[in-house]
């Protein structure tokens, strides 16, 4: 598969995967709404991150240079949850 | 080798072994060879014409990489402020993210997408050398992200005038502070963008060089992956 013929399809997949999170932001799920919203943006990223930014091509070092930041973002996500929800 | 070019079965190590030692002993131009041979991994559609040394461009990587380590956390601030305002008061997202325009937002989440494709494009296209279609797609790209920032407008001009404002509440402080980041960063994409374009209109890039474009363009889809998450968590979930 040529590169150009890749970034098509990718581009077309994050295109429906837009229109598939717009049409159930439609639909009422209570919380389920966050998580679903969540799962699909995460898949787009994946695939902007994986194809467009070549990851799925390159060596260990620069996937640890992507995804260490996203273990320190969860850190620090979970990390001030843990106080701020047990604060009165 | 394997994908990355650092794994080895044993078999592969036993076998290997005289000739690893012979690369040892070997002239500077196996062992830059060999060398070269781990750093690249499978891109050889990246390093099919290069001349250049091919540990600049996985330096220059690892840098942008590096760089956008930083981003995320520079993001990731704000997106923890968003975790925690939700937590504590979900009743005002429910209420207040009604207020945003979301057809606004869909637009803006297509354009950056378009553009990521542009810039994607691009750099296939330098890396086999064909010089006018990188720039048509720098072209492409830059006016793509000047659409974007005119969307912007149009939104923050609306909520000016209905007077919801940065100090409104916690959302639109929120709001006005993610998307204004945000904003500022598809500002400088576009000057890296532009400047980009100025080099490659005096036919500075070709199959054998070409790390900036491929840097910006890294810069660039880092910037949609921000937008990515932006869309969802204010425009379409209360």
């Amino acid at each position: 598969m040529t590169a150009y013929r890749t970034y098509i399809i990718v581009w077309i997949a994050l295109l429906v995967l837009t229109v598939l999170t717009w049409g159930i932001s439609y639909i009422n799920l209570g919380m389920g709404n966050v998580a679903v919203a969540l799962l699909i943006a995460s898949i787009k990223a994946s695939l902007v991150a994986l194809f467009f930014m070549h990851l799925r091509y390159e060596n260990r070092l620069v996937w640890g240079f992507a995804l260490v930041p996203l273990m320190f973002l969860a850190l620090i996500i979970f990390g001030t949850l843990s106080d701020t929800l047990f604060r009165k | 080798m394997g994908k990355n070019g650092m794994g080895m079965s044993d078999r592969e190590k036993t076998s290997e072994k005289p000739s690893k030692l012979s690369a040892c002993q070997g002239s500077k131009e196996e062992a830059t060879k060999t060398y070269a041979t781990v750093l690249r991994g499978a891109d050889d559609e990246a390093n099919a014409g290069r001349r250049e040394d091919p540990a600049a461009f996985q330096t220059a990587k690892l840098g942008i990489w590096c760089f956008l380590a930083t981003e995320v956390l520079l993001f990731g601030a704000l997106f923890t402020a968003y975790t925690i305002f939700r937590v504590k008061d979900p009743q005002m997202f429910h209420s207040e993210y009604l207020k945003l325009n979301r057809i606004f937002g869909a637009v803006n989440t297509v354009v950056l997408i378009c553009s990521s494709l542009t810039v994607a494009l691009g750099i296939a296209a330098i890396r086999q050398g064909k010089q006018r279609m990188l720039r048509v797609c720098l072209i492409l790209t830059i006016i793509l992200a000047a659409v974007f920032l005119g969307v912007k407008y149009a939104e923050y001009s609306e909520h000016i005038a209905r007077g919801e404002l940065p100090g409104t509440n916690n959302f639109f402080s929120l709001y006005y502070m993610l998307t204004g980041l945000h904003a500022i960063h598809v500002c400088g994409g576009m000057i890296a963008l532009s400047i980009m374009l100025v080099l490659a209109w005096k036919g500075k890039f070709s199959a054998e060089y070409h790390n900036p474009v491929e840097i910006t363009g890294l810069y660039w889809h880092f910037v949609d992956l921000v937008w990515i998450y932006l869309f969802p968590l204010l425009y379409l979930i209360g």
